[in-house]
């Protein structure tokens, strides 16, 4: 993901103008405007794109949906704005949008110095190589002397650099500033290896003139948990903002999808009539300023995690992501949800 | 009268006989205009082998092998890519193009909406195509209808909201529209503009001067792509919370302020090249200083650095596209947005939409280099050549 040393630099230098925006109560703000303002990517397959009619669709732009449901019931109720890497965090620290769902990194110094909140990952995404299968490699530590083709200005680049000298690797640096640059010249065979985050190696597979031809590399040589981001100071916007998250990995856990989730409200499991908010004189919703039907709503608008996930970048889409660690914890993944009770 | 009788003497011209054959037609064209010396037949035949090396794959590429239609990327992929297309093909994949075209223009505007920039494309055609021709009647009115009244119309039917029209929103512009809007406003304002800063740097009232010197001194001097950051990031920064106002807006604002200053300094060219003799004739006449300007000496000064200007106006529509830096989706950020679409991945919608993209950009510009060196031609009543 573009993650650009720059957007650091621009972040700290208005960090201290940023954080006085970030107080009050985002939700009653959001209410009386009566839409969710959400920045999401100017573009990343699977993740914030846009549909045959223009609208936007992806992993992304669904938890801008969902949050717009639980609060709202409603999830077109959002307004997007597309940032780019540079102007995502100060658009987050001024207050022009409500919350960064731009699959953004979850690093100790947007946490902390940048004046952020992330709580829940819904994307663990890292970084990976691509290789042709011609060169007969089954590691990356067999890359040394190799050509990499790299987006410059990423902390893809630098995972790069910090990989090859840890292991004593000589390399190459191939460095383009766009994207679709750095494809072609891969796919012209001007450089060996390709490296960017998984989730974007599938999506480059897409473009290869042979995708059989290529494979990618067992080594994850970064963490990159990709989630949402809202302003430090605001407690009740962050948790709603995180039990949507946690919402939707229940959701799936109960098996409740966008179809069942009517029929699943007469259910007899307690824990499934909490979550949904039939229990009697329950407060599962209105401790979050919110309704008890919440999560109905917002499995209404979106669907479970799982359906959500293979909508946009999963086995439903080109995409054709495994779900690895985002499966659920109980199916071999790391995806879990604290209890809702 | 006449008294010769004389056979000897023709009555009628004899007709001019064909020039040789070395010295007319086809031949000597050739000899003259591409194998006039060695050298020339040399770059001749180099010229010629790389058009046939360069022009067929070209056209193989861009017309015969290109996929025209199609639903999604299986058409423009092959087999290997989950396609349709036989392994090894490659050709422009104008499906693309073709199912995302309403997007290139209008951006996300909303589908049942779209009358609205179309019927404002259609009154800024009718307004400007009689004011291009310089034989077209009633100016004036046209010029205000251009100016004034289609700016009003706009501000009413783009964002909508009064008149029972539904509210969209400015980031959902986007396409053509918006390139287009944003150069016909930066070309609208900057031309005014720059005419009073160059006529203000030029002045002999010193605050004024420094004012104007200043401000095309500061803006000149930095990128546009800062100020287009500064004006969409930083900005907000610095307002009350909640207080905002439109991006669109901001950059429009930007994109004029910065083309004002180029303007300022071409339209200065114009007005050093005036000789002092003019001023000082039109000082005896007695003329007030805007009578001068606009009777003697700006008339003379813009019409000499009109390719100044126009290539202004070249640069300011292309610079454009700059504000997809700032999240706004212009006709080559909504083309690169749609590579982002998975439906339509393949290894050449990227180069298929950026072609289009720039044959759109070249269309525009070619179109306004022609009209410039038109209307040199036209004003050219004392430096003919």
């Amino acid at each position: 993901m573009a993650k650009r040393i720059l957007t650091a630099l621009v972040g700290a230098a208005v960090m201290g103008i940023g954080t006085q925006a970030a107080s009050g109560a985002t939700l009653d703000d959001v209410k009386a405007k009566g839409f969710v303002q959400c920045g999401v990517n100017t573009g990343l397959a699977g993740f914030a794109a846009p549909d045959a009619s223009g609208n936007w669709s992806g992993f992304d732009v669904d938890y801008c949906k969902a949050i717009a449901a639980a609060i709202f019931a409603d999830g077109s109720k959002v307004k997007y704005t597309p940032t780019s890497a540079k102007e995502r965090f100060p658009a987050l620290q001024s207050g022009e949008v409500d919350v960064l769902a731009r699959n953004t990194t979850w690093t100790i110094n947007r946490d902390t110095a940048l004046g952020f909140n992330f709580r829940p990952v819904n994307y663990y995404d890292g970084q990976g190589f691509m290789v042709r299968k011609s060169l007969n490699v089954k590691s990356a530590l067999e890359l040394s002397g190799a050509a990499v083709c790299v987006q410059t200005g990423t902390t893809t680049e630098l995972n790069l650099a910090d990989y090859f000298k840890s292991n004593n690797l000589q390399y190459n640096p191939v460095v383009f500033e766009k994207l679709e640059e750095v494809n072609a010249a891969y796919d012209a065979g001007r450089c060996d290896v390709y490296t960017t985050d998984q989730s974007g190696l599938y999506s480059l597979r897409l473009t290869l003139s042979k995708p059989d031809d290529h494979m990618i590399l067992p080594e994850i040589i970064s963490k990159e948990p990709l989630g949402p981001a809202v302003r430090q100071g605001d407690d009740q916007w962050f948790d709603i903002v995180s039990w949507t998250h946690y919402a939707l990995i229940q959701a799936e856990e109960f098996g409740i999808t966008q179809a069942n989730v009517e029929e699943m409200k007469k259910s007899t499991n307690p824990d499934v009539q909490r979550f949904l908010g039939v229990e009697a004189d329950t407060k599962i919703g209105t401790d979050l300023g919110l309704t008890n039907e919440w999560a109905v709503n917002v499995i209404k608008a979106v669907g479970n995690y799982g359906e959500v996930f293979d909508r946009n970048i999963g086995a439903g889409s080109p995409l054709k992501i495994e779900r690895g660690l985002n499966a659920l914890w109980n199916k071999g993944g790391i995806q879990y949800a604290p209890p809702v009770r | 009268m006449n008294t010769h009788q004389g056979t000897f003497v023709r009555a009628s011209m004899i007709e001019g006989s064909a020039p040789p054959v070395a010295e007319g037609g086809v031949v000597h064209w050739l000899r003259e205009n591409l194998f006039a010396t060695p050298k020339d037949a040399v770059l001749t035949i180099v010229s010629l082998l790389a058009l046939a090396w360069f022009v067929p794959p070209a056209i193989q590429w861009l017309f015969i092998d290109a996929a025209w239609t199609g639903g999604g990327r299986g058409v423009c992929a092959t087999v290997a890519q989950g396609g349709s297309q036989p392994d090894g093909w490659s050709g422009a994949c104008w499906a693309f193009v073709n199912a995302k075209l309403d997007q290139f223009a209008y951006g996300r505007y909303p589908l049942d909406e779209r009358w609205r920039p179309t019927l404002v494309g259609i009154l800024f055609v009718l307004f400007l195509v009689p004011m291009l021709i310089p034989k077209a009647p009633f100016k004036g009115i046209n010029a205000i209808l251009l100016f004034a009244v289609l700016p009003i119309i706009s501000l009413i039917l783009l964002p909508g909201g009064w008149f029972g029209l539904t509210f969209v929103e400015t980031p959902l512009w986007g396409g053509l529209m918006v390139t287009l809007i944003l150069s016909f406003v930066g070309i609208a304002v900057s031309l005014p503009l720059g005419i009073l800063l160059a006529l203000g740097r030029r002045s002999h009232m010193p605050v004024i001067k420094m004012l104007c010197t200043a401000f095309i001194e500061l803006v000149r001097g930095i990128p546009l792509i800062t100020v287009l950051f500064m004006a969409s990031v930083m900005l907000p920064l610095f307002l009350p919370q909640g207080v905002t106002f439109d991006k669109f807006l901001r950059a429009l604002i930007g994109v004029s302020l910065f083309a004002s200053a180029y303007m300022a300094e071409v339209v200065r060219g114009g007005l050093q090249a005036i000789p002092k003799g003019q001023y000082e004739g039109a000082d005896s006449l007695g003329l007030s200083f805007w009578q001068k300007m606009n009777l003697i000496v700006l008339p003379q000064a813009l019409k000499l650095v009109i390719p100044g200007i126009v290539n202004t106006f070249i640069g300011l529509f292309k610079d454009t596209s700059l504000v997809s830096i700032i999240g706004m989706f212009d006709l080559l950020g909504i083309v690169r947005f749609n590579f982002t679409d998975a439906n339509w991945a393949s290894s050449v919608t990227p180069i298929s939409g950026l072609i289009f993209a720039g044959f759109i950009f070249w269309l525009f510009c070619f179109g306004m280099s022609r009209y410039s060196g038109f209307m040199e031609r036209v004003l050219d009543t004392a430096h003919k050549r």
